[in-house]
């Protein structure tokens, strides 16, 4: 099926001996671009690494919109709250977890501001009490962010979770960002952390 | 119990109504009774890692392949059987994001801000199929492509295009070429990413407009053989400018041509150049003044769009969010009650964090700037793509037998199936007889 003829660099329809002047004008013009290519190529290479940036939330710009449960490609969104621990009061009245006026100080899920039910409740020593984010649960709506940022240490914040997260070459949450609190960092140092502990 | 609540929350309101910005309101505790040790906080790592470095073989083996099938092999069920696993692996494995439409981005970007870091991989996935092009054609578009196999796969009963339409449509694509540079360069926006339509499909999530809009383009591609590649896709709009250089082509039996036309209904893409008719030559005076007078008016028309290009620099500077957020900040200070939904959000994002509020006004300053400043290329731009449409429309060609255009092709090898010669269902000496002197 495959003869010589068809995988002739160019057809010899001219019939001359020569390349003709199209042919010549075609190869030189490869050529061009072979060099240009090249040369880009190796301009860019100088400013490569093995690995790109990703998305991460600076969560001293955040605002708490809630845009980043509803706008996230993934449902649920991968960006999720995270609690730096050494910041928070371990208050009983949890202005993250209690919504305003709770009925009680329990777990009764009408007194829960979480929609999800995501933080757990413990007690550790009175009058002490640990809030943990269960990620899975988690959708990153912001509520217990805003609660806590409101009235409390700020110890809870968002953030892209890169076990989640897609890496979108444009995040649809970055883009519907009111705060421009979505950046680009370089993916070695992948989170922004409230808190010294969380320094790498 | 009820006073102890009511006491914490007025204790909690007090600090809050400090403005101290979150920190240390309530001292964290010293645990005392309990070994209580504070939980570290995790931080998973990204979910690649290996998969970059596999993405970029499988790149390669496949435009391999595709060069293969489609120049030595001339097989269309081989190129149909790749065209399926990149639908599987770029497409809905991958989910279309890595990919070197997005990544010309990417790319741009890396050239213009030096701070800017391009993934290995990301270079790699830009500049093979480049590469590959200049030596085989649009093989890449052929079966490689997510985007186009997809649309490849859908194609059911073309309607060849106009060819004034079809021309006038080609350069949206080099104008959407010049935008998603110009807003890559500055910083605004990825809209090729933003806008893609096949992406949402792949991942099966986005939002309604989105998934619409790939649903219309795989409509539309049922009649319209690949719209986006054709019309929109601002990377086969560079391979378009590569594949006429290429070292080797698509082509359809030349010596045994018989003029039956049967390459030209099969190819969805109006991509097959028919022979010059028979007959006396049409006179090359006009064409000659034609193609002196675009050639002057060259100059002049990219100088215009320049002009046009930097009047739109306010415009075109919305798609930046800082712009976005300033716009909205003067527009609340005006009246609160019209804004839009996004544009209360901005403002109150601007309200309720002093630092950013701060650097507002100067930032918004500074991307303006580097819009006036990059504005008029892309409208130079613009005026070049057109001028040098003009000339080509006056530029003409003998053909003494059906070819595929070198830009306009895209290696479906559909052809192929169709031609007799190639089945070999015609004696050569027949064809040969056949065939016009």
């Amino acid at each position: 099926m495959a003869d010589a003829h068809q995988h002739a660099p160019e057809s010899p329809a001219s019939g001359g001996a020569g390349p003709s002047r199209r042919d010549f004008l075609r190869q030189s013009l490869r050529g061009a671009a072979f060099l240009a290519l090249g040369g880009a190529a190796g301009f860019l290479a100088s400013r490569t690494a093995r690995a790109g940036n990703i998305w991460q939330i600076d969560p001293y710009l955040c605002v708490q919109c809630g845009k980043c449960a509803t706008h996230c490609v993934l449902n649920p969104s991968a960006v999720k709250c995270v609690h730096a621990y050494e910041m928070c009061g371990y208050c009983e009245l949890c202005t993250a977890f209690f919504e305003p006026d709770p009925n009680g100080l329990n777990t009764g899920a009408e007194n829960q501001l979480c929609p999800t039910g995501a933080i757990v409740r413990t007690f550790v020593e009175d009058p002490y009490f640990e809030y943990r984010i269960t990620e899975d649960l988690c959708i990153g709506c912001a509520k217990c962010v805003k609660g806590c940022t409101a009235f409390g240490n700020g110890s809870m914040h968002l953030q892209v979770r890169h076990d989640r997260c897609l890496n979108c070459n444009e995040c649809s949450i970055a883009v519907a960002c009111p705060a421009g609190a979505f950046k680009r960092v370089p993916a070695n140092r992948p989170y922004l952390m409230k808190g010294k502990r969380s320094e790498p | 119990m009820r006073r102890t609540r009511g006491l914490l929350l007025l204790a909690a309101l007090a600090a809050a109504c400090t403005g101290a910005f979150g920190e240390e309101r309530f001292p964290p505790p010293e645990f005392t009774a309990t070994q209580y040790a504070l939980p570290a906080p995790t931080r998973p790592e990204a979910r690649d890692g290996m998969r970059a470095g596999v993405d970029v073989a499988v790149l390669f083996g496949a435009l391999c392949l595709s060069a293969w099938l489609v120049l030595r092999k001339r097989s269309r069920r081989g190129v149909y059987a790749l065209m399926v696993f990149s639908i599987a692996y770029f497409g809905f494995y991958r989910e279309g994001c890595v990919c070197p439409i997005g990544g010309i981005q990417n790319v741009s970007q890396a050239a213009w801000a030096a701070d800017f870091v391009l993934p290995l991989s990301a270079l790699a996935f830009f500049f093979l199929p480049l590469v590959f092009t200049l030596i085989f054609g649009r093989v890449y578009c052929a079966s490689v492509c997510p985007h186009g196999a997809l649309q490849d796969a859908v194609v059911l009963k073309p309607v060849q295009v106009p060819a004034w339409l079809d021309h006038a449509l080609g350069l949206l694509a080099y104008l959407y070429l010049g935008l998603a540079v110009l807003w890559a360069v500055t910083g605004a926006a990825y809209v090729i990413c933003e806008y893609d339509p096949f992406v949402p499909l792949f991942r099966m999530t986005g939002s309604v407009n989105m998934l619409t809009l790939g649903a219309v383009f795989l409509l539309a591609g049922a009649f319209v053989g690949r719209p986006y590649c054709r019309y929109l896709c601002p990377y086969g709009a560079i391979l378009r400018l590569l594949s006429p250089l290429s070292r080797w082509k698509v082509s359809i039996y030349p010596d045994r041509c018989i003029d039956c036309r049967l390459c030209d209904t099969s190819c969805p893409y109006g991509a097959i150049r028919p022979t010059t008719p028979v007959g006396p030559a049409p006179p090359r005076a006009p064409d000659r003044r034609r193609l002196a007078i675009t050639m002057v008016l060259l100059p002049l028309i990219v100088a215009l769009c320049a002009l046009l290009g930097s009047g739109l620099s306010g415009p075109l500077a919305r798609m930046h969010p800082a712009v976005q957020r300033a716009e909205a900040v003067a527009r609340g200070a005006e009246s609160v009650a019209d804004l839009t939904k996004d544009d209360a959000d901005r403002l109150l994002a601007f309200r309720q964090n002093a630092a950013t509020a701060a650097a507002l006004p100067e930032e918004a300053r500074d991307v303006m700037e580097r819009f006036h400043r990059t504005a008029p290329w892309f409208g130079a731009w613009v005026g070049l793509v057109i001028a040098v449409k003009l000339i080509a429309l006056t530029l003409r060609r003998r053909r003494d037998e059906y070819l595929a255009d070198r830009g306009a092709c895209v290696a479906c090898a559909r052809c192929f199936d169709y031609c007799p010669g190639e089945k070999g269902l015609l004696d050569p000496e027949i064809a040969a007889r056949a065939r016009r002197p």
